[in-house]
Protein backbone atom coordinates (compact mmCIF):
# COMPACT_ATOMS: atom_id res chain seq x y z
CA UNK A 1 0.00 0.00 0.00
CA UNK A 2 1.23 3.31 -0.68
CA UNK A 3 0.63 5.90 2.05
CA UNK A 4 2.15 9.15 2.34
CA UNK A 5 3.41 8.77 6.15
CA UNK A 6 3.96 12.84 6.95
CA UNK A 7 2.87 15.35 8.91
CA UNK A 8 0.43 16.42 6.47
CA UNK A 9 -0.97 12.65 6.09
CA UNK A 10 -1.39 12.82 10.08
CA UNK A 11 -3.08 16.18 10.05
CA UNK A 12 -5.54 14.91 7.39
CA UNK A 13 -7.30 12.54 9.72
CA UNK A 14 -6.72 9.61 7.19
CA UNK A 15 -6.78 6.75 9.71
CA UNK A 16 -4.96 4.34 7.27
CA UNK A 17 -1.85 7.12 8.29
CA UNK A 18 -2.43 7.58 12.10
CA UNK A 19 -2.82 4.10 12.44
CA UNK A 20 0.58 3.20 10.32
CA UNK A 21 2.54 6.22 12.68
CA UNK A 22 1.19 4.79 15.80
CA UNK A 23 2.66 1.21 14.98
CA UNK A 24 5.76 3.24 13.93
CA UNK A 25 5.49 4.75 17.59
CA UNK A 26 5.84 1.47 18.80
CA UNK A 27 7.86 -0.58 16.59
CA UNK A 28 10.08 1.59 15.19
CA UNK A 29 10.68 4.18 17.37
CA UNK A 30 13.76 6.04 16.10
CA UNK A 31 12.49 6.51 12.67
CA UNK A 32 9.64 8.51 13.73
CA UNK A 33 11.31 10.81 15.84
CA UNK A 34 11.23 13.52 13.49
CA UNK A 35 7.54 12.95 12.43
CA UNK A 36 7.23 13.35 16.15
CA UNK A 37 9.24 16.48 16.35
CA UNK A 38 7.45 18.21 13.67
CA UNK A 39 3.97 17.12 15.05
CA UNK A 40 5.03 17.90 18.61
CA UNK A 41 5.80 21.69 18.32
CA UNK A 42 2.39 22.14 15.64
CA UNK A 43 0.12 20.68 18.01
CA UNK A 44 -2.09 21.33 20.91
CA UNK A 45 -2.50 18.15 22.79
CA UNK A 46 -5.64 16.94 23.57
CA UNK A 47 -7.91 17.04 26.55
CA UNK A 48 -6.53 13.90 28.22
CA UNK A 49 -9.34 11.77 29.97
CA UNK A 50 -7.66 8.88 32.21
CA UNK A 51 -10.10 5.64 33.33
CA UNK A 52 -9.03 2.87 35.29
CA UNK A 53 -10.86 0.37 37.39
CA UNK A 54 -10.99 -3.45 38.42
CA UNK A 55 -11.73 -5.99 35.17
CA UNK A 56 -15.21 -6.50 34.67
CA UNK A 57 -16.16 -3.01 36.24
CA UNK A 58 -17.76 -1.75 33.04
CA UNK A 59 -14.73 0.59 32.27
CA UNK A 60 -15.14 0.00 28.42
CA UNK A 61 -19.30 -0.20 28.38
CA UNK A 62 -18.55 3.40 30.07
CA UNK A 63 -16.31 4.98 28.04
CA UNK A 64 -18.72 4.04 24.86
CA UNK A 65 -21.17 5.69 26.32
CA UNK A 66 -19.34 8.71 27.60
CA UNK A 67 -17.78 9.12 23.53
CA UNK A 68 -20.93 8.58 22.24
CA UNK A 69 -21.64 11.92 24.40
CA UNK A 70 -19.60 13.93 23.14
CA UNK A 71 -19.85 12.80 19.39
CA UNK A 72 -22.93 14.06 20.26
CA UNK A 73 -21.57 17.56 20.23
CA UNK A 74 -19.76 17.24 17.29
CA UNK A 75 -16.40 16.59 18.79
CA UNK A 76 -13.60 13.69 17.22
CA UNK A 77 -12.27 10.98 20.19
CA UNK A 78 -9.79 9.29 20.17
CA UNK A 79 -9.71 5.82 22.64
CA UNK A 80 -6.29 4.31 23.42
CA UNK A 81 -7.13 1.18 25.47
CA UNK A 82 -4.33 -0.72 26.73
CA UNK A 83 -4.22 -4.27 28.19
CA UNK A 84 -0.71 -5.95 30.12
CA UNK A 85 1.07 -8.14 28.02
CA UNK A 86 2.35 -11.44 28.94
CA UNK A 87 5.62 -11.56 30.59
CA UNK A 88 6.13 -14.62 29.38
CA UNK A 89 5.40 -15.16 25.61
CA UNK A 90 5.50 -10.64 25.11
CA UNK A 91 1.83 -11.10 23.57
CA UNK A 92 -1.26 -9.50 24.52
CA UNK A 93 -5.05 -10.01 24.54
CA UNK A 94 -6.53 -6.86 23.39
CA UNK A 95 -10.25 -7.00 24.43
CA UNK A 96 -11.43 -3.52 24.99
CA UNK A 97 -13.41 -3.41 21.43
CA UNK A 98 -15.87 -5.98 22.86
CA UNK A 99 -17.76 -3.61 24.31
CA UNK A 100 -16.72 -0.62 22.63
CA UNK A 101 -19.33 -2.12 19.18
CA UNK A 102 -21.55 1.43 18.96
CA UNK A 103 -18.47 3.93 18.65
CA UNK A 104 -16.52 1.58 16.71
CA UNK A 105 -17.28 2.77 13.23
CA UNK A 106 -18.62 6.05 14.13
CA UNK A 107 -16.41 8.34 11.95
CA UNK A 108 -15.34 10.67 14.56
CA UNK A 109 -13.91 8.25 16.76
CA UNK A 110 -10.37 6.01 16.50
CA UNK A 111 -10.06 3.56 18.91
CA UNK A 112 -6.59 1.97 19.41
CA UNK A 113 -5.37 -1.00 21.77
CA UNK A 114 -1.69 -0.76 23.02
CA UNK A 115 -0.44 -3.39 25.00
CA UNK A 116 1.90 -2.50 27.53
CA UNK A 117 4.51 -4.54 26.38
CA UNK A 118 6.10 -4.78 30.01
CA UNK A 119 8.41 -2.01 29.78
CA UNK A 120 10.86 -1.21 32.23
CA UNK A 121 10.99 1.96 34.36
CA UNK A 122 7.31 2.51 34.20
CA UNK A 123 5.24 4.02 31.65
CA UNK A 124 5.45 2.78 27.98
CA UNK A 125 7.04 6.47 26.27
CA UNK A 126 4.83 4.72 23.27
CA UNK A 127 1.84 5.82 24.70
CA UNK A 128 2.75 9.97 25.35
CA UNK A 129 3.74 10.15 21.55
CA UNK A 130 0.49 8.07 20.59
CA UNK A 131 -1.49 10.95 22.35
CA UNK A 132 0.89 13.65 20.34
CA UNK A 133 -0.23 11.75 16.77
CA UNK A 134 -3.61 11.87 17.58
CA UNK A 135 -3.80 15.26 19.00
CA UNK A 136 -2.47 16.35 15.78
CA UNK A 137 -4.66 14.16 13.82
CA UNK A 138 -7.72 16.84 15.08
CA UNK A 139 -9.17 14.34 18.14
CA UNK A 140 -9.88 17.09 20.69
CA UNK A 141 -9.91 14.14 23.89
CA UNK A 142 -8.35 11.13 24.09
CA UNK A 143 -9.52 8.73 26.50
CA UNK A 144 -6.80 6.45 28.17
CA UNK A 145 -8.32 3.16 29.41
CA UNK A 146 -6.57 0.68 31.50
CA UNK A 147 -7.29 -1.82 34.15
CA UNK A 148 -6.95 -0.69 37.48
CA UNK A 149 -4.21 -2.18 40.29
CA UNK A 150 -0.80 -1.98 39.47
CA UNK A 151 2.11 0.60 39.40
CA UNK A 152 2.11 0.68 35.11
CA UNK A 153 -2.04 1.74 35.74
CA UNK A 154 -1.45 4.53 38.50
CA UNK A 155 1.73 5.70 35.71
CA UNK A 156 -0.90 5.89 32.96
CA UNK A 157 -4.00 7.82 34.94
CA UNK A 158 -1.12 10.24 36.29
CA UNK A 159 -1.00 11.33 32.33
CA UNK A 160 -4.69 12.34 32.28
CA UNK A 161 -5.69 15.54 32.61
CA UNK A 162 -9.05 14.37 34.35
CA UNK A 163 -9.30 11.20 35.91
CA UNK A 164 -12.11 8.07 36.58
CA UNK A 165 -11.45 5.35 39.05
CA UNK A 166 -14.45 3.29 38.73
CA UNK A 167 -15.70 0.70 41.17
CA UNK A 168 -18.65 -1.95 41.27
CA UNK A 169 -20.94 -2.20 44.36
CA UNK A 170 -19.36 -5.69 44.51
CA UNK A 171 -15.84 -4.74 45.01
CA UNK A 172 -16.94 -3.81 49.04
CA UNK A 173 -13.98 -3.67 51.19
CA UNK A 174 -11.93 -5.13 47.80
CA UNK A 175 -11.67 -1.12 47.45
CA UNK A 176 -9.41 -0.43 50.78
CA UNK A 177 -7.10 -2.37 49.16
CA UNK A 178 -6.96 -0.05 46.53
CA UNK A 179 -3.18 1.46 46.26
CA UNK A 180 -2.91 4.76 47.90
CA UNK A 181 -1.95 6.38 44.31
CA UNK A 182 -5.19 5.15 42.67
CA UNK A 183 -7.65 7.02 45.40
CA UNK A 184 -5.11 10.12 45.03
CA UNK A 185 -5.07 9.93 41.43
CA UNK A 186 -8.77 9.64 41.16
CA UNK A 187 -10.64 13.12 40.28
CA UNK A 188 -13.75 11.46 39.95
CA UNK A 189 -14.70 8.27 41.32
CA UNK A 190 -17.80 6.39 39.18
CA UNK A 191 -20.01 3.80 41.03
CA UNK A 192 -21.21 1.98 37.96
CA UNK A 193 -24.04 -0.94 38.48
CA UNK A 194 -25.54 0.99 40.60
CA UNK A 195 -28.71 -0.48 40.13
CA UNK A 196 -27.52 -3.09 42.33
CA UNK A 197 -28.74 -3.12 45.77
CA UNK A 198 -25.56 -3.25 47.63
CA UNK A 199 -25.09 0.32 45.71
CA UNK A 200 -25.76 2.20 48.82
CA UNK A 201 -23.66 0.83 51.20
CA UNK A 202 -20.31 0.70 48.34
CA UNK A 203 -21.05 4.71 48.23
CA UNK A 204 -20.90 4.86 52.11
CA UNK A 205 -17.61 3.34 51.98
CA UNK A 206 -16.30 5.18 48.92
CA UNK A 207 -17.59 8.91 50.65
CA UNK A 208 -15.78 7.63 53.74
CA UNK A 209 -12.59 6.81 51.87
CA UNK A 210 -12.50 9.96 50.48
CA UNK A 211 -12.84 11.73 53.58
CA UNK A 212 -10.27 10.00 55.04
CA UNK A 213 -8.14 10.62 52.03
CA UNK A 214 -9.40 14.69 52.42
CA UNK A 215 -7.48 14.92 56.00
CA UNK A 216 -4.85 13.12 55.32
CA UNK A 217 -3.87 15.13 52.02
CA UNK A 218 -3.86 18.44 52.83
CA UNK A 219 -1.43 19.08 50.71
CA UNK A 220 -2.75 17.30 47.37
CA UNK A 221 -3.55 18.16 43.87
CA UNK A 222 -7.02 17.92 44.59
CA UNK A 223 -7.13 19.86 47.72
CA UNK A 224 -9.80 22.34 45.94
CA UNK A 225 -11.63 20.08 44.17
CA UNK A 226 -14.16 17.72 45.64
CA UNK A 227 -14.08 14.77 44.37
CA UNK A 228 -17.08 13.46 43.21
CA UNK A 229 -18.46 9.87 43.43
CA UNK A 230 -20.97 9.66 40.12
CA UNK A 231 -23.37 6.16 39.88
CA UNK A 232 -23.90 5.06 36.47
CA UNK A 233 -25.67 1.81 35.06
CA UNK A 234 -23.09 1.84 32.00
CA UNK A 235 -24.95 -1.03 30.17
CA UNK A 236 -28.46 1.53 30.49
CA UNK A 237 -26.61 4.80 29.80
CA UNK A 238 -27.64 5.62 33.21
CA UNK A 239 -25.65 8.65 34.75
CA UNK A 240 -23.86 9.11 31.70
CA UNK A 241 -24.87 12.75 31.44
CA UNK A 242 -23.91 13.31 35.27
CA UNK A 243 -20.06 11.74 34.43
CA UNK A 244 -20.06 14.17 31.22
CA UNK A 245 -21.04 17.05 33.86
CA UNK A 246 -18.49 15.84 35.71
CA UNK A 247 -15.85 15.79 33.62
CA UNK A 248 -16.32 19.37 32.24
CA UNK A 249 -16.65 20.59 35.90
CA UNK A 250 -13.34 19.40 36.72
CA UNK A 251 -11.73 20.52 33.51
CA UNK A 252 -13.39 23.77 34.42
CA UNK A 253 -11.52 23.18 37.55
CA UNK A 254 -8.32 23.11 36.05
CA UNK A 255 -8.00 25.85 34.19
CA UNK A 256 -9.71 28.05 36.64
CA UNK A 257 -6.87 27.48 38.95
CA UNK A 258 -4.27 26.78 36.43
CA UNK A 259 -3.63 22.96 37.32
CA UNK A 260 -4.50 22.38 33.61
CA UNK A 261 -1.15 23.93 33.14
CA UNK A 262 0.82 22.59 36.38
CA UNK A 263 -0.42 18.76 34.57
CA UNK A 264 1.41 19.23 31.75
CA UNK A 265 4.05 20.47 32.58
CA UNK A 266 4.47 17.57 34.72
CA UNK A 267 3.32 15.28 32.13
CA UNK A 268 6.12 16.85 29.70
CA UNK A 269 8.65 16.34 32.27
CA UNK A 270 7.84 12.94 32.46
CA UNK A 271 8.07 11.92 29.44
CA UNK A 272 11.68 13.70 28.93
CA UNK A 273 12.41 11.36 31.65
CA UNK A 274 10.97 8.49 30.24
CA UNK A 275 12.95 9.16 27.29
CA UNK A 276 16.26 9.79 28.74
CA UNK A 277 15.71 6.28 30.48
CA UNK A 278 14.73 4.76 26.67
CA UNK A 279 17.59 6.25 25.20
CA UNK A 280 20.08 5.05 27.68
CA UNK A 281 18.51 1.62 27.39
CA UNK A 282 18.96 1.17 24.12
CA UNK A 283 22.37 2.81 22.97
CA UNK A 284 24.44 2.00 25.99
CA UNK A 285 22.38 -0.64 28.64
CA UNK A 286 21.33 -3.35 25.60
CA UNK A 287 24.07 -3.12 23.68
CA UNK A 288 26.49 -3.41 26.65
CA UNK A 289 24.56 -6.78 28.24
CA UNK A 290 25.09 -8.98 24.63
CA UNK A 291 28.71 -7.84 25.21
CA UNK A 292 31.61 -10.20 26.08
CA UNK A 293 32.88 -8.07 28.08
CA UNK A 294 30.04 -7.81 30.12
CA UNK A 295 30.16 -11.55 30.50
CA UNK A 296 33.68 -11.10 31.81
CA UNK A 297 32.60 -8.76 34.47
CA UNK A 298 29.78 -10.59 35.59
CA UNK A 299 31.91 -13.89 35.70
CA UNK A 300 34.53 -11.57 37.70
CA UNK A 301 31.76 -10.22 40.01
CA UNK A 302 30.92 -14.09 40.47
CA UNK A 303 34.32 -14.65 41.34
CA UNK A 304 35.08 -11.87 43.64
CA UNK A 305 37.68 -10.63 41.46
CA UNK A 306 35.83 -7.78 41.45
CA UNK A 307 32.30 -6.25 42.83
CA UNK A 308 29.27 -4.86 41.20
CA UNK A 309 29.80 -1.18 42.93
CA UNK A 310 33.19 -1.35 41.03
CA UNK A 311 31.91 -2.61 38.30
CA UNK A 312 29.36 0.01 37.80
CA UNK A 313 31.64 3.19 38.16
CA UNK A 314 34.13 1.40 35.48
CA UNK A 315 31.04 0.68 33.27
CA UNK A 316 29.92 4.53 33.38
CA UNK A 317 33.53 5.63 32.99
CA UNK A 318 33.29 4.03 30.05
CA UNK A 319 29.48 5.54 28.71
CA UNK A 320 31.37 8.77 29.37
CA UNK A 321 34.20 8.20 26.83
CA UNK A 322 31.34 6.23 24.26
CA UNK A 323 29.30 9.86 24.19
CA UNK A 324 32.42 11.05 23.50
CA UNK A 325 32.05 9.25 20.12
CA UNK A 326 29.08 9.37 19.89
CA UNK A 327 28.76 13.30 19.68
CA UNK A 328 31.08 13.49 17.13
CA UNK B 1 10.39 -4.71 23.18
CA UNK B 2 10.41 -6.91 20.36
CA UNK B 3 10.36 -5.16 16.90
CA UNK B 4 8.33 -8.05 15.37
CA UNK B 5 5.32 -7.74 17.26
CA UNK B 6 2.82 -9.53 15.26
CA UNK B 7 -0.63 -7.83 15.85
CA UNK B 8 -3.92 -10.18 14.41
CA UNK B 9 -7.09 -9.30 14.73
CA UNK B 10 -9.46 -11.99 15.58
CA UNK B 11 -12.77 -11.10 14.38
CA UNK B 12 -16.51 -13.05 14.25
CA UNK B 13 -18.45 -11.76 11.31
CA UNK B 14 -22.08 -11.69 11.53
CA UNK B 15 -25.11 -13.94 13.20
CA UNK B 16 -23.01 -16.75 15.14
CA UNK B 17 -23.12 -16.92 19.07
CA UNK B 18 -20.31 -19.37 19.25
CA UNK B 19 -16.48 -18.05 19.78
CA UNK B 20 -15.22 -20.60 22.02
CA UNK B 21 -12.82 -21.39 19.29
CA UNK B 22 -11.85 -17.82 18.60
CA UNK B 23 -11.12 -17.24 22.13
CA UNK B 24 -9.00 -20.67 22.50
CA UNK B 25 -6.61 -19.27 19.18
CA UNK B 26 -6.72 -15.70 20.42
CA UNK B 27 -5.52 -16.76 23.62
CA UNK B 28 -3.02 -19.38 21.72
CA UNK B 29 -1.41 -16.81 19.83
CA UNK B 30 -1.00 -14.43 22.45
CA UNK B 31 0.89 -17.12 24.02
CA UNK B 32 2.72 -17.34 20.75
CA UNK B 33 3.92 -13.80 21.43
CA UNK B 34 1.63 -12.11 19.76
CA UNK B 35 -0.56 -8.98 20.11
CA UNK B 36 -4.01 -10.22 19.67
CA UNK B 37 -7.12 -7.79 19.04
CA UNK B 38 -10.57 -9.99 20.03
CA UNK B 39 -13.72 -8.05 18.99
CA UNK B 40 -16.18 -9.98 20.36
CA UNK B 41 -19.39 -11.60 18.51
CA UNK B 42 -21.57 -10.53 15.93
CA UNK B 43 -19.65 -7.85 14.04
CA UNK B 44 -20.33 -6.45 10.45
CA UNK B 45 -17.91 -6.36 7.78
CA UNK B 46 -17.73 -2.77 8.13
CA UNK B 47 -16.89 -3.10 12.39
CA UNK B 48 -13.87 -5.44 10.94
CA UNK B 49 -12.54 -3.61 8.05
CA UNK B 50 -12.95 -0.50 10.42
CA UNK B 51 -10.75 -2.20 13.41
CA UNK B 52 -8.57 -3.78 11.02
CA UNK B 53 -7.31 0.03 9.58
CA UNK B 54 -7.26 1.42 13.04
CA UNK B 55 -5.15 -1.47 15.01
CA UNK B 56 -3.10 -1.55 11.92
CA UNK B 57 -2.91 -5.40 12.29
CA UNK B 58 -0.38 -7.39 9.82
CA UNK B 59 -3.07 -10.14 9.63
CA UNK B 60 -7.34 -11.04 10.39
CA UNK B 61 -8.58 -14.48 11.36
CA UNK B 62 -12.01 -14.98 10.58
CA UNK B 63 -13.78 -17.21 12.45
CA UNK B 64 -17.40 -18.32 11.55
CA UNK B 65 -19.36 -21.39 11.93
CA UNK B 66 -23.00 -19.95 10.85
CA UNK B 67 -22.42 -21.00 7.13
CA UNK B 68 -22.63 -17.75 5.97
CA UNK B 69 -18.87 -17.35 4.79
CA UNK B 70 -19.84 -17.40 1.21
CA UNK B 71 -21.78 -13.77 2.29
CA UNK B 72 -20.18 -11.97 4.44
CA UNK B 73 -16.37 -12.54 3.16
CA UNK B 74 -16.42 -11.17 0.09
CA UNK B 75 -18.06 -8.08 1.54
CA UNK B 76 -14.88 -8.12 3.89
CA UNK B 77 -12.40 -8.63 1.03
CA UNK B 78 -14.26 -5.65 -0.97
CA UNK B 79 -13.96 -3.18 1.75
CA UNK B 80 -10.03 -4.30 3.19
CA UNK B 81 -9.45 -3.67 -0.91
CA UNK B 82 -11.50 -0.09 -0.65
CA UNK B 83 -9.38 1.07 2.97
CA UNK B 84 -6.24 0.21 0.81
CA UNK B 85 -5.67 -2.81 3.27
CA UNK B 86 -5.51 -4.91 1.02
CA UNK B 87 -2.22 -5.98 1.79
CA UNK B 88 -3.41 -7.91 5.33
CA UNK B 89 -3.20 -11.56 5.76
CA UNK B 90 -6.26 -12.96 6.02
CA UNK B 91 -6.75 -16.80 7.08
CA UNK B 92 -10.46 -18.53 8.26
CA UNK B 93 -11.34 -21.08 10.60
CA UNK B 94 -14.46 -22.64 11.72
CA UNK B 95 -16.68 -24.67 10.26
CA UNK B 96 -16.60 -24.17 6.14
CA UNK B 97 -17.11 -26.88 4.05
CA UNK B 98 -14.04 -28.35 1.46
CA UNK B 99 -16.13 -27.51 -1.34
CA UNK B 100 -15.83 -23.34 -0.19
CA UNK B 101 -12.36 -23.32 0.23
CA UNK B 102 -10.87 -22.71 -3.27
CA UNK B 103 -13.59 -20.35 -3.98
CA UNK B 104 -12.84 -18.76 -0.49
CA UNK B 105 -8.95 -18.27 -2.02
CA UNK B 106 -9.70 -17.12 -4.82
CA UNK B 107 -11.27 -14.18 -3.22
CA UNK B 108 -7.84 -13.58 -1.31
CA UNK B 109 -8.14 -15.43 1.75
CA UNK B 110 -4.58 -17.00 1.86
CA UNK B 111 -5.42 -20.40 4.12
CA UNK B 112 -8.63 -21.99 5.68
CA UNK B 113 -8.06 -24.08 8.63
CA UNK B 114 -10.78 -26.82 9.66
CA UNK B 115 -11.58 -27.49 13.06
CA UNK B 116 -9.05 -29.82 15.03
CA UNK B 117 -6.21 -27.85 13.48
CA UNK B 118 -3.09 -27.27 16.08
CA UNK B 119 -2.51 -24.30 17.26
CA UNK B 120 1.36 -24.92 16.29
CA UNK B 121 0.17 -24.90 12.82
CA UNK B 122 -1.49 -21.82 13.08
CA UNK B 123 1.72 -19.86 14.43
CA UNK B 124 3.85 -21.53 11.76
CA UNK B 125 1.57 -20.78 9.25
CA UNK B 126 1.73 -16.86 9.87
CA UNK B 127 5.61 -16.43 11.39
CA UNK B 128 6.35 -17.95 7.78
CA UNK B 129 3.61 -15.45 6.14
CA UNK B 130 4.96 -12.82 7.72
CA UNK B 131 9.24 -13.82 7.00
CA UNK B 132 8.06 -12.99 3.39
Amino acid sequence: MIMEISAEGVRSGDERIIARVISQVENQRQQVFPLLKELYRSTELAYLVGITGPPGSGKSTLVEKLVLSWTAEEEKVAVIAIDPSSEFSGGALLGDRIRMGKISTEKNVFIRSMATRGYLGGLNPAIFDTVVVLSAAGYQKVVIETVGGGQNEIDIVRLADTTLVVTVPEAGDEIQTFKAGLMEAGDIFVLNKADQPTASRMELILKQMLEMNDSENHSSDNSNWEVPIVKTVGTEGEGIEELRRAVMQHRDFLSRSRKERYNHSRVIRNHVVHLMEEFLRNHYIDPLLESSAFQEILAGISARKTDPYTAVEQLLKSFNKEQGKHEN
Amino acid sequence: MSQDNIKVLIAKPGLDGHDRGAKVIARGLKEAGMEVVYTGLRQTPEQIVKAAVQEDVDVIGLSILSGAHGELFPVIMDKLTESGRNDVLVLAGGTIPDDDHQKLKDIGIREIFKPGTSIAKIVDFIRQEMDE
